[in-house]
């Protein structure tokens, strides 16, 4: 087996989304949590500008498009979740995910 | 300068316009409203000038200008404008007297608080009266009837505030009404037979040989024709707004209006609408003429209601002792005159007396005004006397209206008109009773006008309110001068010698005239009957005048009984009180009680009813439905209780829950092959 430049690509988003996920399902603190789904959208933009750069149509500009926009949404998803995780501290005086429990059905 | 038909409708719409004037106007704006309507009037005057002189360029013809007013699926509704010189004398009458009177009312009224309401009514009066004439319809002219009777209801009561006069203009209204019905009838009847309600129209109108014909040949209930059927429905409309008997009872109580209200009523306006009708649709009551065969003529029913209304009228007139009701009951015997001459075949005389008996009349009337007004609103003429001195000019001027209504020979235009009646009653081929009813009212007449001038002008004053009488201001007396001098001079354009109104309302071109000793025995006659009524009333009021107002009637001294009659008006009010009244009183209470009993009790039943449903299905709501409802709530409670288990409310949770799945699917893409 040949490792291309994308192979190798490849194996860091993947890497890094299994990192991210492991991440966000075993801490409770939310911020970390948070980190954690960060990393996931970013082995994501990895793979848009991997697939890209290494594609048949490099010269359009439509991975860097794509990842400069899930950069935008994903600061501003962030911004929402720090907020909530400020409102749920204020609140309930803790950020553990384990105590927020407030929309159980 | 002559008016063509198609502007015909100015010379209503003037008037009307002045009273939609009047109506706006606020109660200060007096000079404004009674300026509108005069000038409305004395334009409508102008306008009448004008159409005259059309209608005399060539007197034979019926112009007309008819228009689509309402489409009625199949057929077209239409109505349209009528000139011949029937209508255009009738404007140029109404107009005149008609200005007269309003320039009399601003001085009649000026003390009254309701002085531009009163101008209002008295121009939608005349605007009424102003479209009747012109009408070239049966229906445009109904609609006007019903118009002149409304306003003759407001200005009746326009002294609402006194119960009599309310009284007054409901009985006026009703009773008419009475009549309006059966014209109502005959109109609809007429429409059903021919298809049309025009009078004139090119061959096709009502008042045409061809629909003529067509009416006279169908017969109906009892034999008749159903022209004479239809005439006769007519008649009745011309009974209500005339005054004949049996539905004369209004008019005398109509006197509870202002002075010039009555004037216009009896003079110009609403009574005349009656005969003009009769006039109008002359073609029409006169077809059955030559049928053998008829039951019944319709004129013969017209000359007898016509007969009978003159001589009452003239009797009862003797005993009354208000001022204004002995001129009310001399409209009426009038009125039954011109009927009279309807009904004998002549309705140019008729429409002669018509135009005479409006120009003194409304002398009288404007006479009598000016007596009340000067006499602080006294109308008693016992009460009255010795207003020779201090009121000349009203003395005089009233002296020449009762010479021209009495027929004093030769020089008054009552002379003229009452001839031209008599004679054609006396060439009546039927009866001669007409005409003995019309010598009869002869005498009468002369006889209590004389009664009403000696008692009111001569002897000595009776009361303060005689006593500080005085002549009234010129706008007052003016039209008195010019009225008497039309009484005077009206008569000289249809006299026997030269009848110059006559022809140019039977359309002809030519006047031929005949010597005034031709028939002259009846004429000396009528001369001998006039001097024994002026004669004998005045051996009775005049010779020997009234001193005291509590004196006893010269002629009830001689017959209590008769004169008690006649003063009570033949009981007409009376007996009409104790049948139809009555009658009506009964069915009101028959139709309270069963509103009160049947109806209302059905209506309760129906109320207890719905109730019970209303109970029943409460019930069936909450036991039946609401618990089958109820359990099907419950079982979806449930299912919904074991649907949210899965809601934790923990983020971890889920995420394991997306990150199995993502992973899952990518096991099932790999394993699939689908890469």
């Amino acid at each position: 087996m040949i490792l291309t430049p994308l192979h190798l690509c490849l194996i860091l988003s993947s890497a890094l989304f299994c990192i991210g996920l492991i991440g966000a399902l075993t801490r409770s603190n939310a911020i970390l949590v948070l980190l954690g789904i960060e990393l996931m959208l970013n082995a994501a933009n990895i793979n848009f500008i991997a697939f890209w750069r290494y594609g048949p149509n490099p010269e359009a500009g439509t991975g860097v498009l794509f990842v400069v926009f899930a950069i935008g949404v994903a600061a501003a998803e962030a911004a929402v979740g720090l907020a909530l995780v400020i409102a749920i501290y204020r609140h309930q005086r803790s950020i553990r995910l384990q105590d927020a429990r407030l929309l159980k059905g | 300068m002559s008016l063509p038909v198609q502007l015909l409708w100015l010379i209503p719409a003037l008037p009307l316009l002045a009273a939609g004037l009047g109506a706006l106007t606020p109660r200060s704006g007096r000079k404004l409203a009674s300026g509108a309507a005069i000038l409305a009037m004395a334009g409508s005057f102008l306008l009448s000038c004008g159409a005259l002189m059309t209608a005399l360029a060539d007197p034979a013809a019926h112009l007309v200008h008819n228009f689509a007013w309402l489409d009625l699926g199949e057929g077209v509704l239409r109505l349209g404008w009528l000139l011949d010189p029937l209508t255009a004398f009738m404007c140029v009458m109404v107009t005149f007297v008609g200005l007269l009177i309003f320039i009399f009312s601003t001085g009649y009224l000026h003390e009254d608080p309701n002085f531009t309401r009163f101008f209002c009514f008295l121009s939608l009066f005349a605007a009424a009266m102003l479209g009747l004439l012109v009408a070239n319809s049966l229906l445009l002219l109904f609609i006007c009837w019903e118009l002149v009777g409304l306003a003759s209801y407001l200005l009746i009561g326009f002294w609402f505030h006194k119960p009599s006069a309310a009284a007054a203009a409901k009985k006026a209204f009703i009773t008419t009404r009475i009549g309006d019905l059966g014209l109502l009838l005959g109109m609809l009847w007429l429409y059903d037979s021919t298809g049309s309600l025009l009078f004139y129209d090119g061959g096709q109108g009502v008042l045409e040989a061809t629909a003529l014909g067509g009416l006279v040949a169908q017969t109906t209930i009892g034999g008749l024709a159903v022209s004479t059927a239809i005439g006769l429905l007519i008649f009745c409309g011309a009974i209500g707004k005339s005054g004949q008997f049996p539905l004369h009872v209004w008019l005398p109580d109509a006197m509870e209006g202002p002075t010039p209200v009555s004037a216009l009523i009896h003079a110009a306006t609403m009574v005349a609408a009656g005969v003009f009708l009769i006039a109008r649709v002359y073609p029409l009551m006169a077809v059955d003429q030559g049928l053998a065969t008829t039951p019944l003529h319709a004129l013969t029913v017209v000359a007898t209601i016509g007969a009978i209304t003159a001589l009452m009228g003239a009797m009862i007139a003797v005993a009354q002792d208000d001022i204004k009701r002995v001129l009310a009951f001399s409209t009426v015997s009038q009125l039954g005159y011109m009927m009279l001459a309807l009904g004998v075949g002549s309705w140019v005389a008729a429409i002669f007396h018509l135009l005479t008996h409006a120009f003194f009349k409304a002398l009288l009337f404007l006479g009598s005004g000016s007596v009340i007004h000067a006499a602080h609103h006294e109308q008693d003429i016992r009460r009255l006397g010795g207003l020779r001195g201090p009121m000349r000019i009203t003395f005089v001027t009233f002296a020449l209206g009762m010479m021209a209504l009495s027929g004093v020979p030769f020089l008054f235009s009552g002379f003229w008109s009452k001839e031209a009646i008599l004679h054609a009653a006396q060439g009546w081929n039927v009866s001669h009773l007409p005409l003995y009813a019309g010598l009869a009212a002869v005498v009468l007449t002369a006889f209590y006008m004389t009664r009403l001038v000696a008692e009111t002008f001569f002897g000595s004053a009776r009361s303060d309110e005689a006593r500080h009488a005085h002549e009234n201001s010129p706008v007052m007396t003016v039209p008195l001068v010019i009225l008497a001098v039309c009484a005077i001079l009206l008569g000289f354009i249809g006299t026997p010698a030269f009848p110059w109104l006559q022809s140019r309302l039977m359309g002809q071109t030519e006047v031929h005239g005949h010597s005034l000793f031709e028939g002259g025995g009846l004429m000396v006659l009528s001369i001998v009957l006039v001097a024994i009524g002026i004669g004998s009333g005045w051996a009775l009021y005049g010779r020997r005048p009234r001193t005291t107002t509590s004196a006893l009637d010269p002629i009830e001294k001689i017959s209590p009984g008769l004169f008690g009659a006649l003063r009570a008006r033949f009981g007409f009010d009376e007996l009409y009180a104790a049948t139809v009244g009555r009658l009506n009183t009964a069915t009101a209470a028959l139709a309270d009680g069963l509103d009160r009993y049947v109806w209302d009790g059905a209506v309760r039943f129906l109320a207890a009813l719905g109730e019970f449903a209303g109970f029943v299905n409460k019930e069936a709501d909450e036991d039946v439905l609401n618990g089958g409802f109820d359990a099907t709530n419950d079982k979806i409670r449930g299912t919904a209780r074991l649907y949210s288990a899965a809601q934790t409310g923990g983020a971890h949770g889920y995420m394991r829950t997306v990150a199995i799945g993502f992973v899952l699917l990518v096991l099932i893409v790999m394993l699939g092959g689908g890469l």
